[in-house]
C-alpha cells in the first residue's frame, strides 16, 4: 500500500488547521454561509437533509487495517455509530457536528486520509477496480497510476475550478469492474509490444444524461499519461460549458463537438504538453509502485477449503473469487443483509472488518463501488475462520452481484437531492426474493436503485435500474432494462410508465419470471433481455 | 399555514421555528405568515440556523403535518433507521411521511 511521504503528510495536515481556522470563524460569524459553503464543500462536508455529512475519500478503494479501524472509531465517537460506503469507495457519515468536523479530519490524518475533493468541480477521488493487484488477468496492478493521478490531481492549481466535478478510473483487466467506461475519463491500462500504457476513453458518465465513454485513443505509454490527461483535462477546462450545470460535463462537451474534433484538439494540446516536461520521472512512478509490490504469499499453501458444512460452501460459491497466488482466495464481504441498508456498516462492523484484514489478508481490505468490501489476500486455509466471524457479525450474506445485492443510493432518507427514498424499495425487493435458491435460480443480476436523476445508484447501468421520481409529491419509480457497468457496457432503457413502490416490485417480479421462462442454456438476465429486446418485457409487465 | 425550518448550525439537526425560538420537533411549529423569509435573514445572521426556509404546512389531528414528503422525513429523521427517528417507539411512524 502507498504511504505518505513528507509532502503528503504536511499537506493534509495544513489543510486540516486551515479547516479549523475556517469553521471557528464560521461559529463566531467572521464568515457568512455563502463564504464557508465552497470552503467546507472543498473539505468534503455537506449540510445534508437532517445534518451535516462528511465524506471522507478512500483512494481506489484500498485501506490498511489501521485506515477502517479509525473509520469505525469516528463512527462511534463522532456520528451515531455507522457509516455509509458509496458507489464511488468513499465513506459517508451522516450525523456530523460542524464544530467536530476538524477534529474528525486530524484524526483522519493520523492514517494518512482526508476528506480533500470530495465534493466540488474538480478531480474527485480516483477509482479502481477493488481486485487490482490480485486479479490474474490484469496486465498489471493499476493502483501506482491512481495513486500518480491522486498525486496530480489533488489540489492542481489549473483544474480545482473545473466546469463541473470530474471523475476518473483505473482499470486494467478486461473484466471490468469498476464501470470505467461510465466515468468522465476512464483509463484502461495494456500492453503492447511490450510496453505498459493506457487506452484512454472519454465523456462517460450517468446522471441527468448518461453516456458509454467513446475511446478516443487506443494507447499511450505509461510515461506519457499525465500530460495525455492534462491535455484532455485542458480542453474540458476550455470549452466545457459553464452557463449550465447541467450541461457542464465533458461527456456534453464530447457530445456536442464530437469525439472527433475532441480527440482532435487533445492531440493538437497533448503534442504542446510533451513538450513542456510536465510528465513525472520515471522514479516517481518506480518510487509508487514500489509499494504496490506484491506481499511476501506463502508458498506451498493447501489448496482445499473444506466444504462440509453448508452455509459456508454456499458462502465459498458465491463470494470468494479466484487470486493470482496458489493457495490465496479474494473474499467478498457483502454489505447487503436482506433487511439491512446496501452499504451501511456499524461501527463495530467496520471495526471486526479491520481486524480480519489485519489478520487474515495481509493487512488490506477494498472497497467496492457496488458498496461491498473485500479482503484481497486471504488463505484458503484460513476462510472457514473468517466466516465464522462474519456470520457473528451479520456479515455473511452469500448475495455477490444476485438480485439482492442491490446497489442503492441514499435516497430521500438522507440527500437532500433526493425526490424518492431507495433503501425501503431496496429492502422490499430484497425480501421478495430472499429465498436464497430463487436467487441462486436467477443468477447473476445487477439491480441499481437511485432516488434521483443525479443517478449516484447507478441505475442506467442495473441490468435491472430503477429510478425514483415525484409525482406531485409521491414517490414513483421508474423501471429501466439492460444497462451494464462491465465490459459491455450499455445503458437501460425505461420500460414504460413508472410504478408506486409496492407496484415496482411486482413488475420486476413479472420481469424475472419472463427471463427464466425464455433464458436459453447458460444465458444471464442481460443476456436473455439483448436477445429478446424491451418488448416482451414490456408485455409482461404493462399486459 | 407557513412554517420555517432550518438546520442548526452547530450541530446540524434539523430544526423548526416555534415562534419565541427553535425546536427539533415540527409539532412545535409556529405558523410564519408573511415573515418567513424575515425571520429565516435575522436568525441566520444570529448564528442560530443555516439553511433556513419556509414550507407550507397543514395543521391536522396529529399536529403540523408539512405539505412535502420530503420535509416530512426531514421531520421525522431516516425512515430506514426508526432507533434513530424522533419517534423511535411508533412502529407506524414511517407512514407518517408517506
Amino acid at each position: 500500500m502507498y504511504r505518505y511521504d513528507s509532502y503528503d503528510q504536511s499537506i493534509v495536515d495544513a489543510r486540516v488547521e486551515e479547516f479549523r481556522d475556517q469553521v471557528q470563524r464560521r461559529l463566531t460569524g467572521a464568515l457568512t454561509e455563502d463564504q464557508f459553503k465552497p470552503l467546507r464543500l472543498m473539505n468534503g462536508l455537506y449540510l445534508q437533509l437532517h445534518a451535516y455529512m462528511l465524506r471522507v475519500a478512500i483512494p481506489y478503494g484500498t485501506l490498511s487495517g489501521k485506515q477502517m479501524r479509525k473509520l469505525g472509531e469516528i463512527a462511534a465517537k463522532y456520528d451515531k455509530g455507522y457509516g455509509h460506503f458509496t458507489t464511488r469507495q468513499n465513506l459517508q457519515y451522516n450525523w456530523i457536528k460542524l464544530a467536530d468536523a476538524p477534529d474528525i479530519l486530524a484524526e483522519l490524518a493520523t492514517v494518512e486520509m482526508h476528506a480533500i475533493q470530495t465534493s466540488g468541480n474538480c478531480i474527485r477521488n480516483i477509482s479502481s477496480d477493488q481486485y487490482a493487484g490480485v486479479s490474474a488477468d490484469e496486465v498489471a496492478d493499476p493502483r501506482p497510476w491512481a495513486e500518480l493521478l491522486r498525486q496530480w490531481s489533488s489540489f492542481h492549481p489549473e483544474f480545482t475550478y473545473l466546469p463541473r466535478k470530474f471523475k476518473i478510473c483505473v482499470i486494467a483487466s478486461d473484466d471490468d469492474r469498476a464501470a470505467m467506461k461510465l466515468h468522465d475519463i476512464g483509463l484502461k491500462l495494456v500492453e503492447r509490444d511490450g510496453v505498459i500504457g493506457a487506452e484512454v476513453y472519454a465523456g462517460g458518465g450517468m446522471g441527468r444524461t448518461p453516456m458509454v465513454a467513446p475511446q478516443i485513443r487506443d494507447f499511450v505509454a505509461e510515461d506519457e499519461i499525465i500530460s495525455y490527461l492534462e491535455a484532455c483535462l485542458r480542453v474540458y477546462n476550455r470549452y466545457g460549458r459553464r452557463d449550465n450545470k447541467y450541461k457542464a460535463r465533458i461527456k456534453i462537451l464530447v457530445h456536442e463537438i464530437g469525439v472527433e474534433d475532441y480527440k482532435r484538439q487533445v492531440e493538437e494540446e497533448f503534442a504542446h504538453m510533451k513538450q513542456l516536461g510536465l510528465n513525472p520521472p520515471t522514479e516517481e512512478l518506480d518510487r509508487i509502485r514500489a509499494f504496490f509490490a506484491n506481499p511476501a504469499y506463502e508458498t506451498g499453501l493447501s489448496e482445499d477449503i473444506d466444504r462440509a458444512d453448508p452455509a459456508f460452501a454456499l458462502w465459498v460459491d458465491r463470494q470468494v473469487a479466484a487470486h493470482k497466488a496458489p493457495g490465496y482466495a479474494i473474499v467478498n464481504i457483502s454489505l447487503k443483509p436482506l433487511t439491512g441498508i446496501p452499504g451501511d456498516a456499524s461501527a463495530e462492523q467496520i471495526d471486526l472488518v479491520a481486524t480480519l484484514a489485519e489478520q487474515y489478508s495481509l493487512d488490506e481490505l477494498r472497497v467496492t463501488h457496488a458498496q461491498n468490501l473485500v479482503l484481497p489476500h486471504v488463505k484458503k486455509a484460513d476462510l472457514y475462520a473468517i466466516w465464522q466471524k462474519l456470520e457473528e457479525a451479520g456479515l455473511a450474506e452469500a448475495n455477490l452481484d444476485l438480485i439482492t445485492d442491490i446497489i442503492a443510493c441514499p435516497g430521500l432518507d438522507y440527500c437532500a437531492l433526493a425526490n424518492a427514498r431507495s433503501i425501503p424499495l431496496a429492502q422490499k425487493i430484497a425480501q421478495r426474493f430472499a429465498a436464497a435458491e430463487r436467487q441462486a435460480e436467477l443468477g447473476e443480476l445487477k439491480l441499481k436503485i437511485s432516488g434521483c436523476i443525479n443517478a449516484c445508484g447507478h441505475h442506467h447501468a442495473g441490468h435491472i435500474g430503477i429510478l425514483g421520481v415525484d409525482r406531485k409529491g409521491v414517490e414513483n419509480f421508474q423501471l429501466s432494462l439492460g444497462g451494464s457497468g462491465a465490459e459491455d457496457t450499455s445503458l437501460g432503457q425505461i420500460t414504460g410508465p413508472g410504478f408506486s413502490e409496492d407496484g415496482v416490485v411486482d413488475a420486476i417480479e413479472k420481469v424475472t419470471y419472463l427471463y427464466l421462462a425464455q433464458r436459453e442454456s447458460g444465458e444471464r438476465f442481460l443476456d436473455t433481455y439483448r436477445r429478446l429486446g424491451m418488448k416482451p418485457f414490456k408485455e409482461a409487465i404493462y399486459g | 399555514m407557513k412554517i420555517l425550518t432550518g438546520n442548526d448550525l452547530v450541530s446540524g439537526d434539523v430544526i423548526w421555528w416555534a415562534g419565541d425560538g427553535w425546536s427539533r420537533q415540527v409539532g412545535d411549529s409556529a405558523d410564519v405568515g408573511d415573515h418567513g423569509d424575515d425571520l429565516a435573514r435575522t436568525e441566520e445572521a444570529a448564528l442560530r440556523v443555516v439553511g433556513a426556509y419556509v414550507i407550507d404546512a397543514t395543521l391536522t389531528d396529529e399536529g403540523v403535518r408539512p405539505a412535502h414528503i420530503k420535509d416530512r422525513i426531514r421531520a421525522l429523521g431516516p425512515t430506514v433507521r426508526p432507533d434513530l427517528n424522533l419517534k423511535p417507539n411508533d412502529a407506524d411512524a414511517g407512514n407518517w411521511v408517506i
